[in-house]
């Protein structure tokens, strides 16, 4: 186990609003964490600043001991919050397009999953329903053999025997190199399979901790705590 | 046997106690292999790590073993195993006595109950 990510006082504003608040949080490798929170409280900032998408206003990330550039984005396999596929294009051409695009992509593993969850490689992206459409854009990322899988409610879509399956595919896919992280706000789907949690709200980290030490502290599930903490 | 997990507490220990009933009702064999870490964390749909930490408190506890190379063996000797599956039926035992109890029935009536029951 080594240490994969590293957030040093990173800091967020947008104009007039801070959306991360000098966040300090560090992630080993061969775990599989949950980024839980409410709506806005800065999960998708986080996943954005850790692929290079927006830089920080102060502090840094560094994943696997490197700042967000070239090299990380060849390691880190990142599912955005909303498709960034082209839509007129059929599901084979897309995975010829990640072929290209990624050294570490698995062609063979891409398409067992595609058959497996009955989709089409000749469907065009626009044809595919919602959830199809997501299912296709997961399983382009976890055919990726990456350090760092960075997942952006990668299961709100689908349907939970989908979700059955999406989380069997993650679990098939761990390995003691590479880390997963998820932000999902569906926990009781995830929880089973989740080594660590993190609670954000506000910007801010409220809580750190494996799993098992949340539900010996507190008794409860984590989809009850959350539930519990982040209370209207 | 299917695996039931509790969410609301520790899996670890959960996993190991139902790999102890596992044993000892016969469906993993003494001296046999196991289901290798990621099969089992498939089969209970749980995280990996947790399997392997589970496996490795019940090696210690002399339950199972691991051979480097080939993976994870059930132990020969079932005796801990057997005495996981007692504990849990005495504890269950307990708890439905106890919540006859607070039903108003005596010792007696629930005994005559279980007597009397016919199970199919």
């Amino acid at each position: 186990m080594s240490e994969l990510l590293r957030c040093e006082n990173l800091t967020k504003k947008y104009a007039n609003t801070t959306a991360l608040k000098g966040i300090n949080l560090t992630l080993e490798s061969g775990k599989i964490v949950g980024l839980l929170g409410p709506n806005g409280s800065g999960k998708t900032t986080l996943i954005k600043l850790i692929n290079g998408l927006l830089t920080p206003t102060e502090g840094k990330v560094l994943v696997n001991g490197n700042a967000p550039g070239v090299k990380t984005k060849a390691e880190v396999a990142y599912l955005p919050d909303n498709s960034y596929l082209n839509s007129w294009m059929t599901v084979k051409q897309i995975v010829d397009y990640f072929v290209d695009f990624y050294a570490d992509f698995r062609e063979e593993l891409a398409y067992e999953m595609l058959k497996r969850l009955g989709i089409n490689p000749e469907m065009k992206l626009k044809t595919l329903s919602k959830g199809n459409k997501e299912k296709v854009c997961l399983i382009l990322v976890m055919s990726r053999n990456a350090k760092l899988y960075v997942l952006d409610e990668p299961i709100a879509g689908v349907d939970p025997a989908a979700r059955d399956y999406v989380i069997s595919t993650i679990i098939n896919n761990y390995n003691q190199d590479a880390t997963v992280l998820i932000s999902t706000h569906l926990i009781s789907d995830i929880e089973q399979i989740l080594d660590e949690a993190i609670f954000i709200q506000n910007g801010e980290i409220l809580l750190h901790k494996t799993i098992d030490d949340i539900r010996e502290e507190h008794n409860k599930s984590v989809d009850e705590l959350f539930r519990e903490v982040f209370k209207w | 046997m299917k695996w039931t997990l509790d969410k609301s507490k520790p899996l670890c220990p959960q996993i190991c106690e139902q790999v102890c009933l596992k044993i000892a009702l016969g469906e993993f064999t003494p001296g046999g292999k196991m289901f290798s870490v990621r099969e089992t964390a498939l089969l209970a749909g749980v995280n990996p790590n947790t399997v392997q930490k589970a496996f490795e408190v019940l090696e210690q506890d002399g339950i199972l073993y691991s051979v480097r190379g080939s993976g994870w063996f059930v132990s020969e000797d079932i005796a801990k195993a057997k005495e996981t599956l007692d504990n849990l039926v005495y504890e269950k035992t307990q708890a439905y006595f106890e919540s006859l109890i607070a039903l108003g029935m005596n010792s007696e009536q629930i005994k005559n109950y279980v007597k009397e029951w016919d199970y199919e």
